[in-house]
């Protein structure tokens, strides 16, 4: 079984998230970078695939030199393969990002063989464009479905579900498949000390793409107004019950 | 929630641990309209209060920091908040091993319970240790952990139930106002918060890594720097989970590399202060909503601990498969020094720093800024060591705090040796000869800010002609040369020449100087002109504050001297007390006159040379000032003879304009130089000159729990002045002999249990009877080595300590422990052991 | 010239969602000055019509194949990508549900156009400039957009699901598109009904808890509760990662985003990953021993105190008075 994760680094704010005084970018100056959730669930669940059935976990990111933190990470927790496309720019739009993507893993299947699976993040955590996983899909020519929270392997077959509203749907996707897979499909591993030790050691290759800018450009990033709220404090302690049931009463929920 | 107040007797900002626990001291001291305030949500505001690892080892070589860290223990063990698990210090190396020995002779010092263990006595307490990594432990039953979150929750209660303190939280402090004083002194006036402006009389800030930012606001310094404390809490583990509580297993601290593991429930917390120093400003630190964690937990940089890592593995192996669920780079506070900023800031008056402080002196820290509010003093320690004040203008810029916090981070752990030199910021303060003394190959010790030669390798051909030799144990000899026994012996033989740019000078002037002087000193400054007097400053409470020369220069003029060590406590202490009224002016004229000491046999001899002046005890009797023009290559330069010994030899201190410095020192150099005059460093005037003769050192024999009926520095009578402390030490003349007294000790037989030739350093090394048992009086004091030295014109080790009445007679036999071995000292005197009639400085 | 809106349904039942799309896009169509038109897609499209045209649908696609029966994202997106080539279309859109944009997705990748996910504000022009939400809605950013077929979400909550002043003419044109295997490679196999009834998303009364409960147990109390008002249990990301819930009841960017007529936020402090899953919920009321905390000050209401003490008083109370 050969996966491939595609990963994102982002920064890891706070409640209140600065922008650069260019309105390009987030201020990270005093932030740490993570791997976006989804997509840390999805390496968990490339890991735990081929821990039960053997194989490869590759993990590729589009990104800064930086993101070898990224790559470092999913190699402490299980990663075999680690491939940069190393960028200048803090961040590419979503076409040039899937157009890259699909360059490099046409390049990576040429050379080492096709992958079973390649799984996604539903969608990242900072630019949130919902919409990678499936470009990439579409140029490789392989069925997609995002949304998934389990994954089922039988026979070439991958059966995905998917949580609705009240419970899943079941998709059955023929491999080679793509997902994109939501954070709840399990409950990703800390990396060990000694896994941390070893990932140092585990070797990068970068991988230079060109890719077209598409047609979606940034103008700024900003923050909203923030909605002041004067909050109506009920009570203090199991004696505001009463104000409370009034409040429910008032509001039509208590029926 | 109440309204928020316009109108305070005192804001606290900061509701740490330091902050939480200062109001409640305050509240239990009488004070009332307390305000506690942080920008933060409580119980935890984001401060370094909030991660800490919350253990506490009591052994410190340091004394303020181990008995304020046993005062801490304890409150947190009255507040039920803490827990003994015990806690172990490993060595992995025999240097290691030594500083364990040093380790157990402080906990002999301060009565502290302790054992050295074998690896496995180690591996018995913590089996999933590995033992071959280890040559043994240092092993402390009373390490506890505490709540310090539930601690200032404890105390805040408290504050609120007893004083109706009103405590704020998410309350961002914007401005600290001030006014001027008719004195012209800053005043502490309001606070501006973004909920609104609270006037009050006192402000203390209590802020962490902020501290010296709100300090800025002031326009006050408190000079501190957010440094990086990396931490990871690795698991689970099973069998830290078996044990079912926060912490079944004692604290372990990997000494050699700088690591600790502390239990925390079925995890293991690793944290390292081994890894390379990461400073931030304090406008880096990002706020309560900006930062992912809280904002003194800011992002880990795995590349800094890996190396820890390793060798966390190494001693214990199950942390390899443990997982990594939270690592931060925690922010801690580091000072200049590596003490703390207690006290009133020197630049605005009502203005209070409680900062640099730890969880694990948190409370007790608190109690003495509180008492410091309240007495003028603290009480329930000296704490000259972590007063702000002591700080002087080169240590209180961002360049030298930071320079500072970058050399001193890895010695957190490391084994700090007592006499151990800084290598950045050096040569921040110099004589007029230090191009002379560099030229003499001087070897300089850094005081404060000051570079002092400490000996003159030029001078390396004494070794032989006086016979000398290099102690046999490296660490005896670090920081050491027996050059500086060389010219001891040639002061005694011949006659030294002694650097003393670095006295602090300072200048009362005006027609209430000579009243206000009096006011300061224990002795009387109203003096015929041109004499001077020694003399303690005391406490409010009768302690001392300082010991230092005054001298009557003129009519309204008196001039102050002190040692460069307390130099900034001392000038704020004048500052501080000075009339408002225009009647004394003060000036620090340190950089404007340069001393000279020179002192020996030959002394009047060389100094004939330069003078026609009587230099004979008739034309410049002992303790008298004399003007006179000194003959330089020439030149006349005005100088003044002051003659005043503390080496024991006679001689003078010349005082004269800094300018003029490096002519004298060739004047003198000149006409000694067939007399065997030598330049000499401060080994002789500062330690083998000075113990011979006894002579007292603040900040060693004299501290604020000690007065001067004990230091043997009382007269016969008292002055009809009234003056700082006087009725507590009119009180304790009454009450008659004092409890215990300070002595000179030999030490009579050096060897230690491995037959070598041993010198201890004076460090708070414990004084004990014969049957090793602790000497401690009434009042908790232990018997302990506050200064040693060798006394080469005695032949023989010597050791200060204060003793019991009944135990300071001479020839009484003791012992003192140091590196954890016995060794039998005598006590020798009350006053010298030198020439004890003085006949070498009156003749 | 038109701006083409997918409606999203559920074997007939109209995501409400769908709603909020056609509220926006037809004063953006009006804004353009091009028609606004629905399309809804699959078995069971003509029982969720009516409100289409009420939310100013000029004309309504009816998209149906053999293949097209329940959602599939390769179907839906190919099905959509065809009606937009055969039409003049200066704008395709829908509502940035899960399903919305992943159509979309689908589609611009097919048009080879970009897609802007999740706007909350489009004005056309030339070019056509939005502002769409990223961070889940912590930061917003101002694009412009160079495309031929501009292919938009319309952020969930964005805006409220309003009737036109004046009704749409709804003109249900039939469409049918030519699919083939690749098409189908992506459907669903099998539906899993976990929860009977309401659910996290459609409760009009969620109870959620936050590391302050402290355990598994101590969300039984607020079970009860919810139970009481008819409602569920949500919890925070705190909790989901101690493994006391399940990740399905998580609220939050990476949970579930919840609009219910009140929240009931017990011992949660309010960091953004939560606020964001929380913040369309039209009442909240945060329950927490810090008046301070996060979810305190963003809250129209708030009792201070302990949850374990306060929510049973609560239920309690409801029980009291319902006799």
């Amino acid at each position: 079984m050969r996966i491939l994760v595609c990963v994102k680094r982002v920064p890891a704010p706070g409640s209140r998230i600065n922008v650069t005084p260019d309105g390009q970018a987030v201020d990270t100056s005093h932030l740490g970078f993570t791997t976006s959730p989804h997509e840390e669930c999805a390496l968990e669940e490339a890991v735990q695939i081929v821990e039960r059935h053997d194989g490869e976990v590759t993990v590729l990111t589009l990104g800064s030199v930086s993101s070898e933190e990224q790559l470092r990470y999913a190699a402490s927790v299980g990663a075999h393969n680690l491939v940069l496309i190393p960028i200048s720019e803090v961040d590419w739009d979503p076409q040039r990002t899937a157009s890259a993507l699909t360059t490099a893993i046409s390049d990576i299947e040429l050379a080492e063989g096709s992958f079973d699976l390649i799984l996604f993040g539903n969608e990242s955590a900072d630019a949130g464009g919902f919409q990678v996983g499936i470009r990439v899909a579409h140029a490789l020519g392989r069925p997609i479905v995002n949304g998934i929270k389990g994954i089922d392997l039988v026979d070439g077959t991958a059966s995905a579900k998917r949580e609705i509203d009240g419970g899943f749907e079941v998709y059955e996707v023929p491999m080679p498949a793509v997902l994109g897979i939501k954070e709840g499909i399990n409950l990703p591993r800390y990396p060990t000390m000694k896994g941390r030790l070893a990932s140092k050691k585990a070797e990068v290759s970068s991988t230079v793409v060109e890719a077209a800018t598409g047609g979606q450009t940034r103008v700024r990033l900003h923050r909203p107004v923030e909605q002041v709220s004067e909050t109506v404090i009920l009570g203090t302690g199991p004696e505001a019950a009463p104000a409370v049931v009034d409040l429910l009463e008032e509001l039509g929920v208590l029926s | 929630m109440s309204e928020f107040p316009n109108r305070a007797n005192v804001v606290v900002i900061g509701a740490g641990i330091v902050g939480s626990c200062l109001v409640g001291h305050l509240s239990r001291l009488g004070w009332t309209d307390i305000v506690l305030l942080d920008k933060g949500p409580l119980p935890n505001p984001g401060g370094s209060t909030g991660h800490a690892s919350n253990f506490i080892f009591p052994v410190d070589h340091n004394k303020e920091m181990a008995l304020l860290g046993e005062q801490s223990a304890n409150q947190f063990r009255d507040m039920d908040l803490s827990v003994d698990p015990g806690g172990i210090e490993l060595a992995r190396t025999e240097e290691r091993m030594e500083e364990l020995r040093r380790r157990m002779t402080s906990a002999k010092a301060w009565g502290i319970e302790a054992y050295l263990l074998s690896p496995s006595e180690v591996k018995e307490l913590v089996p999933f240790i590995n033992d071959e990594v280890i040559l043994g432990g240092f092993y402390c039953p009373t390490v506890s952990v505490v709540d310090s979150l539930e601690t200032g929750t404890t105390m805040r209660k408290e504050a609120i139930q007893t004083a109706g303190c009103e405590v704020f939280a998410n309350t961002e402090v914007l401005d600290i106002e001030t006014v001027e004083g008719d004195d012209g002194v800053k005043m502490v006036s309001a606070v501006v918060t973004d909920k609104g402006t609270i006037s009050t009389e006192y402000v203390v800030i209590a802020c962490g890594v902020w501290s010296n930012r709100l300090a800025n606001m002031a326009g006050a310094t408190i000079p501190l720097v957010p440094t990086v404390h990396q931490m990871a809490d690795v698991g689970p583990i099973d069998i830290l989970a078996e044990t079912n509580n926060e912490i079944g297993y004692p604290v372990v601290r990997d000494m050699d590399t700088f690591c600790y593991e502390r239990q925390s429930a079925g995890s293991m917390e690793v944290g390292s202060y081994g890894h390379r120093a990461i400073l931030h400003h304090p406008d880096e630190i990002p706020s309560n909503e900006e930062a992912a964690l809280s904002p003194t937990e800011m992002p880990f940089t795995p590349d800094d601990f890996d190396e820890q890592m390793e060798q966390a593995i190494e001693l214990m192996d199950m942390l390899g498969e443990a997982e990594i669920r939270y690592a931060i780079n925690g922010l801690l506070s580091l000072t200049p020094d590596g003490m703390p900023c207690l006290g009133e800031t020197i630049e605005v008056r009502n203005l209070w720093s409680a900062a640099a402080v730890w969880v694990k002196e948190g409370p007790g820290m608190a109690q003495v800024v509180a008492e410091w509010m309240t007495y003028g003093y603290p009480r329930v320690i000296d704490a000259h060591g972590a007063d702000v004040s002591r700080f002087y203008a080169g240590e209180r810029s961002e360049e030298h705090i930071w320079s500072r916090a970058d050399e001193s981070f890895i010695k957190t752990y490391g084994i700090v040796h007592p006499q151990e030199q800084w290598n950045g910021r050096r040569n921040i303060e110099v004589g007029p000869y230090f191009s002379r003394q560099q030229e003499l190959d001087a070897v300089f010790f850094q005081a404060r800010t000051w570079e002092r030669p400490q000996w003159f390798d030029s001078n390396s051909d004494l070794v032989e002609r006086y016979g000398l030799e290099e102690r046999p144990v490296e660490w005896d000899n670090r920081w050491w040369s027996p050059i500086t026994i060389g010219e001891h012996l040639n002061l005694r033989e011949n006659c030294g020449l002694v650097d003393l740019s670095a006295f602090q000078v300072y200048e009362l002037e005006g027609p209430g100087a000579v009243t206000f002087a009096d006011r300061l000193a224990v002795n009387k400054v109203d003096v015929a002109i041109g004499r001077s007097i020694y003399t303690p400053w005391l406490t409010p409470d009768g302690g001392f504050h300082s010991d230092l020369t005054m001298m009557r220069m003129g009519e309204d003029r008196v001039r102050i001297v002190t040692g460069v060590f307390d130099g900034g406590r001392d000038e704020f202490w004048v500052r501080k007390h000075m009339p408002t009224d225009g009647s004394v002016t003060f000036r620090n004229v340190t950089k404007q006159i340069t001393t000279l000491g020179l002192w020996g046999p030959n002394a009047p001899a060389v100094l004939g040379q330069l003078t026609d002046h009587d230099l004979s005890q008739d034309g410049s009797s002992y303790g008298s000032i004399i003007p006179v023009q000194l003959d330089c290559a020439g030149r006349k330069v005005d100088a003044s003879l002051f003659r005043i010994s503390y080496v024991g030899d006679t001689g003078w201190e010349v005082y004269a304009d800094w300018d003029n410095g490096p002519a004298l020192w060739d004047a003198i150099m000149g006409a000694g130089a067939d007399l065997g005059i030598r330049p000499t460093g401060g080994g002789v005037y500062g330690s083998s000159g000075r113990l011979e003769k006894g002579y007292r050192l603040m900040g060693a024999e004299l501290e604020s729990e000690y007065n001067p009926l004990e230091a043997g520095l009382a007269r016969a009578k008292v002055k009809a002045a009234d003056f700082i402390g006087k009725e507590p030490y009119l009180a304790a003349r009454e009450n008659g002999e004092p409890e215990v007294l300070m002595t000179v000790l030999t030490v009579e037989d050096q060897t230690d249990s491995q037959g070598r030739r041993r010198f201890m350093q004076g460090g708070n090394e414990p004084i004990l009877t014969t049957d090793g048992d602790r000497i401690v009086d009434s009042h908790g004091r232990a018997s302990r080595v506050t200064s040693a030295g060798f006394g080469p014109s005695v032949g023989k080790h010597l050791l200060m300590a204060y003793l019991p009445q009944e135990l300071a007679i001479a020839g009484t036999s003791l012992q003192v422990m140091y590196m954890n071995d016995l060794f039998p000292v005598a006590v020798a005197s009350t006053g010298a052991v030198f020439d004890a009639d003085d006949t070498r400085m009156k003749s | 010239m038109s701006l083409l809106i997918l409606c999203d349904h559920d074997r007939g039942l109209l995501d409400e969602a769908s709603l909020e799309a056609l509220t926006f896009g037809r004063d953006l169509a009006n804004k353009a000055g091009i028609s606004c038109e629905a399309v809804v897609i699959g078995a069971g499209a003509e029982e969720a019509l009516t409100p289409l045209a009420t939310h100013g649908a000029e004309r309504v696609h009816l998209a149906r194949h053999d293949v097209l029966i329940d959602y599939g994202p390769e179907a839906w997106g190919e099905t959509l990508t065809q009606l937009v080539r055969s039409n003049e279309v200066t704008a395709v859109m829908a509502c940035g549900t899960d399903r919305g944009n992943e159509v979309l997705a689908h589609v611009a990748a097919r048009l080879d156009e970009p897609f802007v996910a999740n706007c909350n504000d489009i004005t056309p022009g030339d070019p056509w400039t939005m502002t769409r939400v990223q961070w889940g809605g912590s930061l917003l950013e101002d694009a412009v957009l160079d495309a031929r077929i501009r292919v938009l979400s319309v952020a969930h909550h964005a805006v409220e699901a309003i009737p036109a002043e004046v009704p749409g003419a709804g003109l249900v044109v039939q469409f049918t598109p030519d699919l083939g295997v690749e098409a189908t490679r992506t459907v669903v196999r099998d539906r899993v009904v976990m929860t009977q009834g309401i659910t996290l998303t459609t409760s009009p009364v969620v109870v959620g808890g936050g590391r302050g409960v402290g355990s598994e147990d101590g969300f039984v109390p607020l079970e009860d509760l919810a139970g009481a008002l008819g409602g569920v249990v949500g919890c925070s990301r705190a909790v989901t990662n101690n493994g006391w819930r399940p990740h399905s009841d998580q609220v939050g960017q990476t949970g579930t985003r919840i609009s219910p007529d009140i929240y009931i936020a017990a011992g949660i402090s309010g960091a953004i990953q939560h606020w964001v899953g929380a913040m369309a919920a039209k009442n909240i009321l945060a329950i927490n021993t810090d008046g301070e905390a996060n979810m305190v000050s963003k809250a129209g209401y708030a009792v201070i105190g302990d949850l374990h003490k306060v929510v049973p008083a609560i239920t309690e109370e409801i029980v009291r008075r319902r006799g």
